[in-house]
């Protein structure tokens, strides 16, 4: 049972990514166009559905589980293999684009909050 | 020594899970000592991992961080693409179109504003710092709507290292000072609903970052937040490499 989620996910992403690169050769660029992304939707809709139908064993959402539990854990060890010594001296960079977003997105909070449905 | 080393590179992968293991943990301590869980235990080990990375790129003046150490070569493959790309995937698990319907339109308006306005202030603020290149300025752009996002769309458009750190980098300051401003914040936002919740995660993304700064706030909050954070993710990790970049190349 356990497999059976880590196979789903293998799934979704294999599916997913797949469908990136070929968006990519369609497209004629040299990229992966939205590979990762196509894979989680993959993920969300067959969880949904396989849940729908009472085929979602707890024990396949353990074996999915584990490997988003282990994703932090891999962020970290990716962002220790990257070439910080040449991007160090873009650091304000790195701080302004960190910074900006979040104060322009936090503009518009107030005025999606008043849109919203009132439940 | 020497067989030590050969052992330790054979065996690269399980090696790497042990250090990234030491950081995690000497990071939840940094974080509980020095800034009593305000910024959590996560961001600290990221920005710890781009640390090292630095230090070891000075000793090595090789591109790959701390895998160019003698050793350490197990760190491209558990932080390589294929890894980190699976675990981004797992992540998608629990989110629901059903929980997001409720929220009706604003969820998901809220969504693409959080990801269209942080690509673009990202693209700006890395145009006007004098980089040029579409690739580059989707990444960095890509990196501001979370650390995530910045080095899948980076790879999938074939980035450089340097660039792909920068876009790691502004994610966690992102991801930082949502953590830290949620909670400051909150009164003045009207972020106190379930409903608000979703928007918040919408417009801000970083799973991380509004999990922690929403907990700080109404622990209740949170799953409501994480859920539509964690659709952000997808939704970067979709438009950022596709309709964005495409929109960059055809700007530049």
């Amino acid at each position: 049972m356990l497999l059976r989620g880590v196979a789903l996910l293998a799934a979704c992403f294999v599916a997913g990514q797949i469908l990136g690169e070929t968006l990519g050769r369609l497209l004629g660029i040299q990229a992966n166009v939205g590979g990762v992304g196509f894979a989680m939707l993959f993920l969300i809709l067959s969880q949904n559905e396989l849940e729908k139908r009472g085929l979602f064993h707890l024990e396949m959402g353990e074996g999915i589980t584990f490997w988003s539990k282990m994703y932090i854990p891999i962020i970290v060890a990716m962002s220790s293999v990257q070439n910080v010594r040449v991007a160090f001296s873009n650091g304000l960079l790195a701080l302004l684009a960190g910074i900006i977003p979040v104060i322009a997105c936090l503009a518009l909070m107030p005025l999606l909050s008043k849109l919203a449905p009132k439940d | 020594m020497e067989y030590i080393i050969t052992f330790l590179d054979k065996n690269g992968l399980v090696f790497a899970f042990l250090v990234t293991g030491i950081i995690m943990y000497f990071s939840e301590g940094l974080s509980k000592t020095l800034t009593r869980g305000k910024i959590p235990g996560s961001a600290i080990s990221i920005f710890m991992g781009l640390v090292l990375a630095y230090f070891a790129g000075l000793q090595t003046l090789g591109k790959k961080g701390i895998a160019d150490i003698p050793g350490f070569s197990g760190f491209d493959q558990m932080g390589g693409p294929v890894f980190r790309d699976f675990a981004i995937v797992s992540t998608a698990m629990g989110a629901s179109f059903a929980i997001i319907k409720k929220t009706g339109p604003i969820g998901v308006l809220s969504l693409f504003l959080g990801v269209i306005i942080s690509f673009l202030s990202g693209v700006i603020i890395a145009y006007a710092l004098g980089i040029t290149d579409a690739e580059s300025l989707t990444t960095i752009g890509a990196g501001a709507c979370t650390f995530v996002v910045g080095p899948v769309t980076g790879t999938a458009l074939g980035a450089s290292s340097d660039i792909i750190a920068i876009s790691i980098a502004a994610g966690v300051v992102k991801s930082i000072l949502v953590t830290i401003g949620t909670p400051l914040i909150a009164p003045y936002i009207g972020l106190k609903t379930p409903q608000s919740a979703m928007i918040f995660g919408g417009l801000m993304g970083t799973t991380s970052g509004t999990a922690a700064g929403l907990a700080a706030t109404d622990p209740k909050l949170v799953p409501y937040g994480a859920m539509t954070a964690t659709f952000y993710t997808g939704l970067g990790c979709l438009l950022c490499p596709s309709v964005l970049y495409f929109i960059m190349r055809a700007i530049i």
